[in-house]
């Protein structure tokens, strides 16, 4: 550490603690690491599930495609997978970005628009299978929900 | 080095590609028979089956990388033999269980 006057501090551009802000791991390192790893045998899981289902399924028939993304036990694994899947991305595509895109405006560009992306995504993928899931009494019995 | 790309280059596509056929898939199932009706039409096209089977080897390629990924954040595999051993391994497994995939596909359609 080097005794620096105040002076010498402004002419090299603030407060150390001003210099370092926003440049790097805000405590936030251990959090995103973690939640990596978390989301991948989330991930690993809900696919192995939607794999075996998918193979097992009439892919071209839409009336039991619906029936069956309708039944609680598809409908919330489905979800669960897109929360797990669109937060494995934001961050898998967060280190990505920050390793390989070195200027400011362009990689904090490139974090905002995967951080709407992602937001965006599960928020489609969501709300069709809840909308499929909701009506799918509707869709079996051709009540009008 | 290698496998360490793949993992990276794999992830990029299937956060890209992978996800909007998933949201393609499940939103068109949501809007009704003629959209998924689309769906079906182009991802049982030529070029749809083969940006699936892409879509499913990268998956895997993923997922037995991300697997090694694990196993080292343990602490364990740095050895250079081992290390060699399981990022072979992780190619190898990655396109057996593709093929495994669309081998039982195949024959389920038949």
């Amino acid at each position: 550490m080097s005794e620096r006057t105040g002076i010498a501090k402004v002419a090299s551009g603030g407060t150390e603690l001003g210099r370092v802000r926003g440049l790097g791991s805000a405590r936030e390192g251990t959090g995103h690491f973690i939640h990596q790893r978390l989301t991948a045998v989330g991930n690993l899981a809900l696919f192995l599930w939607l794999i075996v289902s998918l193979v097992r399924l009439p892919l071209a028939d839409f009336a039991t495609m619906r029936e069956w993304l309708g039944s609680p036990l598809a409908a919330v694994p489905m979800i669960l997978l897109i929360i797990s899947v669109f937060w494995h991305i934001r961050l898998g595509l967060q280190t990505l970005i920050e390793d390989y895109v070195h200027s400011d405006a362009p990689r904090i560009l490139a974090l905002v628009i995967v951080n709407f992306y992602c937001v965006a995504g599960a928020a489609f993928g969501i709300f069709s299978v809840a909308k499929i899931a909701f009506t799918a009494t509707a869709a079996v019995t051709g009540v009008p929900a | 080095m290698a496998v360490s790309i793949f993992h990276r280059a794999t992830g990029d596509g299937l956060a890209i590609v992978g996800t909007l056929a998933l949201l393609w898939w499940l939103g068109a199932m949501a809007s009704g028979a003629d959209a998924y009706g689309a769906f079906i039409a182009c991802a049982g096209g030529i070029v749809g089956k083969v940006i699936l089977v892409g879509l499913s080897w990268a998956f895997f390629q993923h997922l037995f990388s991300g697997l090694r990924h694990l196993v080292l954040d343990t602490g364990a595999g740095y050895e250079l033999k081992t290390n060699k051993m399981f990022s072979i391994l992780v190619f190898v497994a990655a396109i057996v269980a593709t093929a495994a995939l669309w081998g039982f596909i195949f024959m389920e359609t038949i």
